[in-house]
């Protein structure tokens, strides 16, 4: 008896509480699934709700492919309103599924051409590109006579053996754009015997893509392939670390916004996306991203290498995104067992 | 429904014992705990197991995914992995403990009380925790690196490490009792037949606690095949069955296939339980009434030896806290050494911030409350109840379970059920209500175990005076029965409380994003690569069971002062 009692007051009643407010009030509860660092959550809604103190985000963050997966699983029974910051490579994903609501957000042609989707209606808009970068922690580089890498293939020396750490591409968005640049850059064939030098120097593969970053910080590792914003973070907290632009290029993927299809709150979910593409959210992605959708806005940010625009590769999004799943299958088949739990 | 069904039930034959009201309140109550255990316990297991013959668009293919799970080299290396683990972990746990079990009873060593409170310790935290600490230890940047002379703390070296401490308490309390039953007599009577202290101790004492042995060893095998908390932090690549339900789940969403090894590792888990079963009743049956309880005689050598064994555990034991407390606190470990609080700015960080520590101590308070209603209630009308002979062994059965089911394993299984859009519990799903079910039902076996002895411990005349008196049940139990049993209902209550604040195997499927949960938060704040805010929170874990554990103490002093006066007067 009391177990009925107790289950109805924090199964129906908070759910009723919620329908009522939504109605009455027209305060309405948003979930936004987003793979946007921890960190700048908390920013990101705030300054969201400078503007629309009615809407409230809740946030549902894990890594890229964690999220990936997660929507992909609730396809039939959509649980997210809105995605505010997941890799174009996954919406596109998404798209091709139906999932997505296409909306032409307000202000969508102050964006740069790369930054939009060129379906029109458009289902998803870019906000910021974030960029593959090594982490290289120079107290341990000296410690242990590294050389300093410049390029990808330079972390291919066995003199790195058990000295990198990477992210495995079947969880982390980062792990995904790195493998998907390589196999761009040197070719299908290329790419592999790449990943396959590559594999004799890691010394493991992490869940998520901010990691190796943190553990060369900490000098778990000496060299971590990890992403800019993430190094430029670590370093303004003062870790040793160089963050590396590999000559031949670097592997990107945009962080972008698209509606679920099928929400029930679909007048606040275009708030939120008219939002995402304003001048505002953009000057506030500059402040951890250097490129962003409204490029002309952008200023340099602290402690990212000034080359990155240049070194980005012109990267086929749809390639990318119709191969996902071949290519992941194919990296789990050749190198797994140096995963870390939970892949 | 129910009470209807009740009703045509006991309109038996004449000659039978008239059933009261009372009686059939009584069922009523039997029936609606006994519901509880089928729809929290055997339907979801059920759910799982059939989920493991489907495919992932829900088509039956019978064994089809168990041939692709053993054609998988990767994955069946997990179970030598995980039983490699378990066999290692098992003989270093039992011996540690055994000792340091053998100078708190055998030795007249000082600072037995202290040494035993600290050995306690590891029941407090996350079994993260041990994982995190052994890294700042032996990691690349570890403080004592260099004692591992190069070998790598990632992989089974920090797994064994990390399980050693977190099952030692478990192994210790076992071997404990069963080194206290030990009969004077025999050693008298070894003593005069002038047999010497080695051959004593191989004819006597480890024969007189074999069976508590092979029930630790039972337990810790358990434990550490099981757990995943250590081998997720510290394994580094060496995968283990615990880690591969997690990552087939949360990483690939591959649900059928983590079915399948939830499967694989529930045969292990089954097995140690079976045997210790077995071996709990005759280790009752060891103990005579005869018995006289052994005072252990002085001896400076040995008294001394065992106090230093004892120091060198505890220093283990504290060390490992004392390292993550230190690592909250450091700045930028290892660059950085200056203090501060900056780790403790969850809500920079993944996990859910500051709210799931809140949510963890509601949740765990919640499963104190409520399952010590549930369990005592059930435990009462289990051993005092009238009637409904069947419903109630099948009541003590599905009582038992939990102890042989994983907590990752439960909680997978809780997806499958209450996530099923055609059960109409499905509202439950992502709510805190399913935590605390889940949670209850995780640990409901030790619990129901503490409350049936305590109940056993108390004479049926009890209820029969009182039917006499024309008392209903429910004042009895309500009168006497409660406050007789406050020590045991205290026991389970905290019990529930500390398991639910670090417990994170069953939870780590069920949680929101607004039930986020501390245990839960430590876990993705590693996995992100923020080592220092993990210790943080798993030391702000430790804080909150070790207070709650100290109130405990405090307030069972004052119950049993005030309630427990019988006892001492039948003693007399």
């Amino acid at each position: 008896m009391k177990k009925i009692l107790f289950r109805s007051r924090w199964g129906v009643v908070p759910a009723l509480a919620l329908g009522l407010s939504y109605t009455a009030f027209a305060a309405t509860d948003l979930t936004v699934y987003t793979a946007v660092e921890a960190e700048d959550l908390k920013k990101y809604a705030a300054r969201f709700n400078e503007d629309h103190p009615d809407i409230k985000i809740n946030w549902v963050r894990d890594s890229t492919g964690i999220v990936t997966a997660k929507l992909l699983a609730e396809k039939e029974n959509p649980r997210a309103d809105v995605i505010w910051g997941l890799a174009a490579t996954s919406l596109l994903l998404m798209k091709g599924e139906g999932m997505l609501q296409p909306y032409t957000p307000k202000g969508l042609d102050g964006l740069d051409s790369k930054f939009r989707d060129k379906s029109d209606p458009p289902t998803w808009t870019g906000m910021d590109a974030w960029v593959a970068a090594v982490c290289v922690n120079t107290v341990e580089s000296e410690k242990h006579n590294l050389p300093m890498p410049s390029s990808w293939k330079d972390l291919t020396n066995p003199a790195y053996k058990g000295h990198v750490a990477m992210p495995n591409p079947n969880s982390s968005g980062t792990g995904f754009l790195d493998v998907s640049s390589w196999l761009q850059m040197f070719g299908e064939e290329g790419g592999w015997a790449f990943m396959d030098q590559l594999h004799q120097n890691i010394d493991h593969y992490t869940h998520s893509g901010s990691k190796p970053c943190k553990q060369a910080a900490r000098g778990e590792v000496a060299i971590g392939v990890s992403f800019a914003f993430r190094g430029a973070k670590s370093k303004a907290a003062g870790a040793p670390l160089e963050i590396i632009i590999p000559s031949e290029g670097i592997g990107w993927d945009m962080e972008a916004t698209a509606i679920v299809n099928g929400t029930k709150k679909l007048d606040a979910a275009k708030t939120l996306v008219d939002w995402s593409v304003t001048e505002k959210a953009n000057k506030m992605y500059n402040e951890g991203y250097a490129v962003i959708g409204i490029q002309r806005l952008a200023k340099p940010v602290e402690h990212f290498p000034d080359n990155i625009p240049q070194a980005m590769i012109d990267n086929n999004f749809e390639w990318a995104a119709q191969n996902r799943k071949r290519i992941l299958a194919e990296w789990q088949k050749r190198y797994d067992s140096k995963s870390e739990p939970k892949s | 429904m129910t009470a209807k069904g009740v009703a045509i039930s006991t309109t038996g034959p004449m000659l039978r014992r008239k059933s009261s009201s009372d009686d059939r309140a009584m069922r009523l109550f039997v029936l609606v705990i006994g519901v509880y255990l089928i729809v929290a316990l055997a339907f979801p297991l059920y759910a799982m197991l059939s989920k493991s013959t489907l495919d992932s668009k829900g088509g039956f293919v019978g064994l089809e995914n168990y041939l692709a799970y053993f054609n998988t080299p990767s994955l069946v290396y997990s179970i030598q992995n995980s039983l490699f683990i378990g066999f290692v972990t098992t003989s270093i746990t039992v011996t540690i403990a055994f000792v340091l079990a053998y100078a708190l009873t055998r030795s007249r060593m000082p600072g037995k009380a202290v040494f035993k409170t600290v050995a306690m310790i590891p029941i407090l935290v996350p079994s993260l925790l041990p994982g995190i600490a052994l890294i700042y230890l032996f990691g690349r940047q570890g403080l004592i690196n260099e004692l591992l002379f190069g070998h790598d703390i990632y992989g089974p070296i920090g797994i064994v490490i990390a399980e050693v401490f977190f099952t030692l308490p478990h192994a210790l309390i076992i071997i404990i009792t069963a080194l206290s039953i030990a009969d004077a007599r025999l050693y008298e009577a070894a003593t005069a037949l002038r047999a010497g202290s080695a051959r004593i101790f191989f004819t006597v004492t480890l024969p007189g606690v074999r069976y508590g042995l092979i029930s630790a060893a039972f337990v810790v095998f358990t434990l550490s095949v099981t757990d995943f908390g250590a081998p997720k932090v510290i394994g580094g690549d060496f995968n283990v069955l615990a880690t591969d339900i997690y990552k087939q789940v949360i990483g690939q969403q591959n649900f059928e296939m983590g079915a399948v090894v939830s499967v694989v590792l529930l045969i292990p888990a089954g097995l140690a339980f079976v045997v210790d079963r077995i071996v709990q009743k005759k280790q009752i049956a060891l103990l005579s009434a005869r018995a006289v309880p052994l005072e252990p005689s002085p001896d400076k050598k040995f008294d001394n030896l065992m106090l230093v064994y004892s120091i060198v555990v505890s220093i283990f034991i504290v060390g490992i806290l004392g390292v993550c407390q230190f690592a909250a606190l450091v700045k930028f470990y290892p660059y950085n050494l200056s203090l501060g609080l900056s780790n403790y700015q969850f809500d920079l960080m993944d996990g859910g911030g500051w709210a799931s520590y809140f949510n963890s101590i509601e949740m765990a308070s919640y499963t104190a409350v409520f399952g010590t209603i549930l369990v005592f209630s059930g435990a009462y009308l289990v051993e005092k109840g009238q009637g409904l002979g069947p419903i109630r062994g099948t009541f003590q059965l599905l009582a038992m379970l939990p102890m042989a089911i994983p907590g990752l394993v439960l909680g997978l299984a809780y997806i499958f059920f209450f996530n099923s859009p055609s059960n109409p519990l499905n509202f439950l799903y992502h709510t805190m209500a399913i935590l605390v079910i889940s949670t209850i039902t995780h640990f409901y076996t030790v619990s129901h175990l503490t409350a049936t002895t305590a109940l056993k411990q108390m004479d049926a005349q009890f209820e029969s005076v009182a039917a006499s008196l024309k008392q209903p049940f429910y004042r009895t139990f309500l009168r006497v029965t409660v406050p007789v049993c406050t020590p045991a209902i205290l026991d389970i209550s905290i019990y529930l409380f500390v398991n639910a604040m670090t417990t994170v195997s069953a939870v780590v499927f069920l949680y929101s994003p607004h039930t986020t949960l501390a245990s839960v938060a430590v876990l993705n704040m590693d996995d992100a690569g923020d080592i220092a805010p993990a210790a943080a929170m798993g030391m702000m874990i430790f804080y909150t069971a070790a207070g709650v554990k100290i109130l405990h103490y405090l307030l069972s002093r004052g119950v049993e002062s005030r309630t427990q006066a019988w006892r001492v007067s039948v003693a007399k």
